[in-house]
């Protein structure tokens, strides 16, 4: 720590306080200084924007030429509601929009499936069984225009399919489609366990859906590597930083297993990272994600088109962070969160509404959420210059200190065999658990206060009018389902659940059979049936 | 704390002997809180035990033991029979909570009225199994169990209580993990009469099985009569269809189950049993009495400050209490 | 008759997947001594009651962070009474609007603890009223 102590009549006013340590664990120190940034070459570890390393960001020009995307969530049950959800949010000025989908369809099952019952349509994610679905999700929406989220996982390839079949029936060549989709198996074994098959056939699903995209959606990325959930899971930053790119790495091993060459296929890797509370942690983070994921692209997997070095992220304000009580002390935590997501460089952003810990937001909500960060972008002054922090001593030091601890994990994980390996010994599993548990221990001992959980409680909470969801609505969908079973050409649909099933027997990119398949009506529960068959279903061996 | 309102004794062990599970699981709690209770109700339920079939899994963890349960128990519910299973985990040392997650793994059998599963926390006991197991296996069999299977915790070096109370010993052993070198050091292969290689597609399988199968042809007195079977078996795998070895298993079970019953070997191992449970009622009966005596005249605390005063000595303190307590 | 350990059996139910909460709970719970019966994710009321009646547990704990405690609630209120534990605790945890507690609570759950609740809330709770329910 820098102390000029012939000023000082105290030598050392900070003796005896108590440490200060982040949501990482790291120590924070008082005062940062010089020293705390010795060694480091600006030119060689910082450096511009748009260059490598791209510590200070992407690309060279930032938000001073196009600001990020500001990409909300808009799905409801109903497709045609989620529509006309989708559609206020772009009237409302957001540029992206993300899609969720419901339990049921998480799952790979239909809302006719007996284990879908009570679950169809819930908690404001988009019951897909059909194209169908997909026509009325998706009408009037430019899909050219309008980047479309799906926050899909183990179901991607399928929802991919429908999205392709659909673009061809209005007519839109593929090439010009935008958007993305989660499709990060890693991560779902890891934390958010919504898996079904196995490691193996996961990632040739994987790798089908981005080397389909890389030949036929280039403006369409095939992934987003997300950290989010990790920490949704209790993942500290630090881990949420190794973990992620540990996964991304992965993939690109993998991608170049499948014959690949990775200047094809990694330039459409995107992340997708959580922002909490520690404004500062969080800038530290993602930089010190662009340097190493650059600096590892380059020299260990020696990519050359610079494409493929950069760190693109797609972040998301802490849901996890929002308290049920004293409910509108949430839109200061994402109004913070939301600016340390800026002055981090984010290529697109959601802003959760307040009300979003325990409901769909309602307009009103939604409204708020949207308008942080549009008041951000116009009057906060954040997005005026890139990279602001940039040369400040504790971010250099903080971003320093985030990357060495990530190569301590990267050892770790690389001795137990590599991420898949890992997972099966269970160690994310349990790294993840015992932060969640330390976090939960450090709130109750008052070691950590969360306003208005543990420290400036309210006995009586005023009452705030949250979203009525509809309620008729699984039996209705249930309903029309049958219908629309009924109503498609059986043998057609026996043939291609054939050619499905022989596609995931073999080698060949499972992607033209989907397409023809849920071009013909299949739905999403009897394709996802078919692809378990073949590859078998995934049980979590380490629980504990 | 307080306790719901509850039948009688003799109401609770009329309603096990009938197969009612609610009577079977509050008996067993009764057992492992080893209330004066207890002993009164395994007097009436002891002339209804012995007949089932006992099995015991040991194996250290991450071996593959549950999978392997959930899979026997599925093979014994298709021949028709009733299963008890007892899992036993650790209880913490400092809070002396635990925490049971065995029947994570015996999600086929969730909802099959045939199968009775009970998780069982050590409560400081060591030797692999809880302090209460041995009558907890009892109020199985009086409930109807035909086949008792218990998993117990550890790798079977020093938790070995295992071999005195159930029939058939499996030992489950992966390759690689080291855990076959030490169990090949610790002697346990001969206290084991099957030995499982589960997780038997890694790499270093065969060499496994080949030195596992050595050690027995040479290392055991074959005179013995049953030479310990190695099964080689697959319990996880995400296709059903990739399973190994379960059938193998069972057979082997079965044939080991056979050759005792033909020996009549089986009297010995029941032997062994009644032996070990005897010394445990012993135990715990001259401690209760020992306790009971002296518990609130501030004995207990005389005689260890006198032992570190140097006024005496555990022996010299023990030899009192018993002449006066037990008349010895 | 009194007992030495509570037991409590934690569960998810239906198709939800995260599981932090209900790991934290069953290690906190553990470390207040009680015996956790963990059973994880994907079970059904009628699982999570046959669990309850061979551990013979004195606490039903549930997961809920999906929406779907309005639909699970009753069910297994039913399947609880149905099978006869009249006298097991019914508590559940996790992230709902509060307006549906007081609906939770008619439809029969003991108690409800929502996002932020502390390991003294819940683990006071239940010292507090395991045996006490549908005691004479």
């Amino acid at each position: 720590m820098a102390q000029d102590t012939t000023a000082n009549t105290n030598p050392d006013p900070f003796a005896g306080i108590a440490p200060v340590k982040n949501l990482s664990g790291f120590e924070i120190n008082p005062l940062y200084g010089p020293e705390d940034v010795k060694g480091m070459d600006f030119e060689r570890d910082v450096g511009l924007p748009g260059e490598y390393p791209y510590v200070r960001g992407v690309y060279s020009t930032m938000y001073r030429v196009r600001p990020w995307t500001i990409r909300q969530l808009g799905s409801l049950g109903p497709p045609g509601e989620a529509n006309k959800r989708i559609r206020q949010l772009v009237d409302m000025g957001a540029n992206g929009i993300s899609i969720c989908l419901d339990m049921p369809t998480i799952m790979g099952r239909d809302s006719d499936d007996p284990l879908a019952e009570g679950e169809v349509g819930c908690c404001g994610g988009v019951a897909i069984d059909t194209i169908q679905d997909m026509r009325e999700l998706l009408a009037g929406i430019e899909l050219d225009k309008i980047s479309i989220n799906f926050v899909s996982n183990s179901q991607s390839a399928v929802i991919l399919a429908m999205f392709c079949a659909l673009a061809e029936e209005r007519g839109l060549p593929w090439n010009l489609l935008t958007g993305t989709m989660q499709n990060d198996a890693l991560k779902e074994y890891q934390a958010q366990k919504s898996y079904y098959f196995p490691p193996r056939p996961s990632m040739r699903l994987i790798m089908d859906t981005i080397s389909f995209c890389m030949r036929n959606l280039p403006r369409f990325n095939p992934i987003s590597i997300s950290g989010y959930h990790l920490a949704s899971a209790g993942a500290t930053p630090m881990q949420e930083l190794a973990f992620t790119l540990a996964n991304g790495f992965t993939y690109v091993e993998e991608g170049i297993k499948s014959g690949m060459s990775v200047d094809d296929f990694a330039p459409r890797l995107s992340f997708f990272f959580k922002v909490h509370n520690d404004l500062f942690e969080n800038v530290a983070k993602f930089r010190a994600a662009r340097r190493i994921w650059a600096r590892t692209m380059k020299e260990k997997f020696w990519a050359k088109n610079p494409a493929s070095w950069r760190f693109r992220v797609h972040t998301q304000t802490s849901g996890s962070s929002l308290t049920a009580q004293q409910m509108e002390n949430n839109i200061i935590r994402t109004t913070i969160q939301a600016l340390s997501a800026v002055m981090a460089g984010t290529q697109s952003l959601h802003t959760n509404a307040f009300d979003e810990a325990f409901s769909v937001p309602t307009p009103h909500s939604e409204r708020l959420a949207l308008r942080t960060q549009q008041i951000i972008l116009h009057e906060s002054g954040a997005a005026s210059t890139i990279d602001p922090l940039a040369g400040s001593y504790y971010v250099e030091a903080l971003t320093q200190q985030m990357e060495e601890a990530c190569e301590k994990y990267f050892q770790s994980i690389a001795e137990m065999g590599g991420v898949i390996a890992g997972i099966e010994k269970g160690y994310f599993q349990r790294e993840i658990a015992e932060s969640a548990f330390r976090y939960q221990r450090s709130l109750e001992k008052g070691a950590r206060i969360v306003v208005g959980l543990n420290k400036y409680t309210e006995e009586e909470e005023s009452p705030i009018a949250l979203r009525e969801l509809d309620s008729e609505f699984e039996k209705n969908k249930v309903a029309a389902l049958k219908k629309y079973k009924e109503d498609r050409d059986q043998d057609l649909l026996r043939a291609k659940g054939e050619e499905l099933r022989a596609v995931c027997k073999g080698r060949d990119n499972v992607m033209p059979a989907l397409i023809s398949a849920v071009r013909a009506g299949m739905t999403l529960g009897e394709a996802i049936g078919h692809m378990r068959d073949i590859f078998g279903v995934y049980r979590e061996q380490a629980v504990f | 704390m307080s306790r719901r309102k509850s039948p009688s004794p003799e109401e609770l062990v009329e309603k096990l002997l009938s197969g009612d599970r609610r009577a079977a699981a509050r008996l067993i709690s009764i057992i492992e809180d080893q209330s004066d209770q207890a002993n009164d109700m395994m007097k009436m339920i002891f002339p209804h035990t012995g007949r089932s079939m006992i099995i015991g899994l040991t194996g250290s963890g991450g071996s593959g033991k549950s999978t392997l349960i959930d899979h026997l128990i599925g093979r014994f519910r298709a021949m028709d029979k009733k299963v008890g299973v007892v899992a036993v985990d650790p209880s913490s040392p400092f809070s002396g909570g635990a925490l049971l997650g065995d029947r994570i793994r015996f999600q086929s059998h969730a909802v099959d009225d045939g199968v009775f599963i009970r998780s069982m926390a050590s409560r400081g006991y060591l030797g692999g199994l809880a302090r209460g197991t041995t009558d907890v296996v009892r109020v199985m069999e009086a409930m109807g169990n035909d086949v008792i299977i218990i998993e117990t915790l550890g790798a079977g070096q020093d938790e070995i209580d295992i071999i005195h109370l159930a029939q058939t010993c499996i030992l489950i052993l992966t390759p690689g993990m080291g855990d076959d070198i030490q169990a090949m050091k610790a002697g346990i292969m001969e206290i084991a009469d099957i030995i499982a290689l589960n997780k038997a597609d890694l790499d270093k399988a065969n060499l496994c099985l080949s030195s596992l199968e050595t050690s027995i042809h040479y290392g055991m007195d074959k005179k013995k009569g049953w030479l310990p079977r190695v099964v080689p078996t697959i319990a996880f795998a995400s296709k059903s269809t990739d399973v190994r070895g379960v059938d193998e298993l069972v057979q082997a079970i079965i044939d080991h189950q056979a050759y005792l019953h033909e020996t009549r070997k089986i009297d010995e191992v029941r032997n062994k049993r009644i032996e070990q449970e005897l010394g445990l009622v012993f135990k715990d009966e001259v401690e209760k009495v020992v306790f009971a005596g002296i518990k609130g005249t501030g004995k207990k605390r005389q005689y260890i400050e006198s032992i570190r005063t140097g006024k005496s000595d555990p022996y010299s303190v023990v030899k009192e209490v018993l002449s006066t307590f037990l008349r010895v | 008759m009194s007992k030495e350990k509570i037991k409590v059996i934690i569960s998810k139910v239906g198709l939800d997947g995260h599981d932090r909460g209900a790991k934290v709970v069953a290690f906190l719970l553990r470390e207040a001594g009680m015996e956790v019966v963990y059973l994880g994710m994907y079970q059904t009321p009628e699982s999570i009651v046959k669990a309850a009646i061979d551990e013979d547990a004195d606490v039903i704990g549930l997961s809920y962070l999906s929406g779907e405690h309005l639909v699970f609630t009753p069910l297994i209120v039913k399947e609880m009474k149905e099978k006869g534990l009249d006298d097991v605790l019914f508590v559940a945890g996790g992230s709902f609007p509060p307006e549906d507690i007081p609906m939770m609570r008619a439809m029969g759950i003991d108690e409800v603890f929502r996002g932020g609740s502390l390991t003294e809330d819940f683990v006071s709770y239940i010292r507090n009223h395991v045996g006490k329910k549908g005691a004479e």
